[in-house]
């Protein structure tokens, strides 16, 4: 992307800050109720970016969090896939499949 | 209608009663009620403790009666849903549903369930012997909900 006088544009990063949530097993597995988190992200930020966040500290967070685990995740209180977007203040619940009933 | 997260027991009997009372239009009432069971996985339970999601659970069951209001032909709906610790015998879950005839009741209900256990944000670990464990979620469970 150039802007009118021919120049590249710099991709300046956007930082989006959310609340996370987690709960049931991976409460107890990250020890960590919940913290607020600031996401670094190119474009607008989704549930994707926060993990990826996440998955950086590496140890039990690239172990809970990694691919092929069943996570799931809801956005301001509402069940959320991977390409949901995250916005300034959201609350990100990050939890284990469900088991009630 | 109305959907529930509660510490305290359930009376179904009074539940019902209280559900169907002043409509004339009930011809049939279907209930479920899910109990602690003393063993799971091979293993001795001494206890349950069933944790939610403050605030999505009661939204999700609250999706979830209006879905079952839109596809079967109900008159009225009550999910109670149980936390905190529990043990062997205690009641988990209350799903009643009222209609003019049988087979709406019948399928409602289950329809609640199937989908309770697959969405709704409640967690259980058990209390063994050999110490707490997370229940795993089972793959019967989405199986069941993906029927409908």
């Amino acid at each position: 992307m150039k802007d009118s006088d021919g120049s590249a544009l710099a991709t300046t990063p956007r930082i989006t800050t959310v609340r996370i949530v987690y709960l049931a097993r991976l409460r107890e597995a990250l020890g960590s109720s919940s913290e607020a988190l600031a996401v670094v992200s190119e474009a607008a930020p989704a549930v994707s970016d926060v993990v990826a966040t996440l998955r950086g500290r590496g140890g039990a967070w690239a172990r809970e969090l990694g691919a092929g685990r069943a996570v799931r995740f809801a956005v301001n209180q509402r069940l959320a896939r991977n390409d949901t977007p995250v916005g300034e203040g959201d609350e990100v619940a990050v939890f284990p499949p469900v088991t009630g009933g | 209608m109305a959907v529930r997260v509660q510490v305290a027991d359930f009376d179904a009997g009074a539940e019902i009663a209280r559900l169907r009372a002043g409509d004339r239009g009930v011809g049939a009432v279907a209930s479920f009620v899910g109990t602690v069971r003393a063993d799971n996985d091979a293993s001795q339970v001494d206890a349950m403790v069933l944790e939610h999601y403050a605030g999505m659970t009661e939204a999700v069951l609250s999706e979830l009666e209006t879905a079952a209001r839109a596809r079967f032909d109900v008159r009225d709906v009550l999910v109670v849903h149980r936390i905190g610790v529990l043990v062997p015998g205690d009641q988990i879950v209350l799903v009643v549903v009222t209609s003019a005839h049988r087979d709406a009741a019948f399928d409602a209900c289950r329809y609640l369930m199937d989908f309770l256990k697959t969405e709704a944000p409640f967690w259980k670990k058990e209390r063994t012997p050999a110490g707490e464990r997370w229940v795993e979620a089972r793959a019967s469970d989405e199986a069941a909900a993906g029927r409908w």
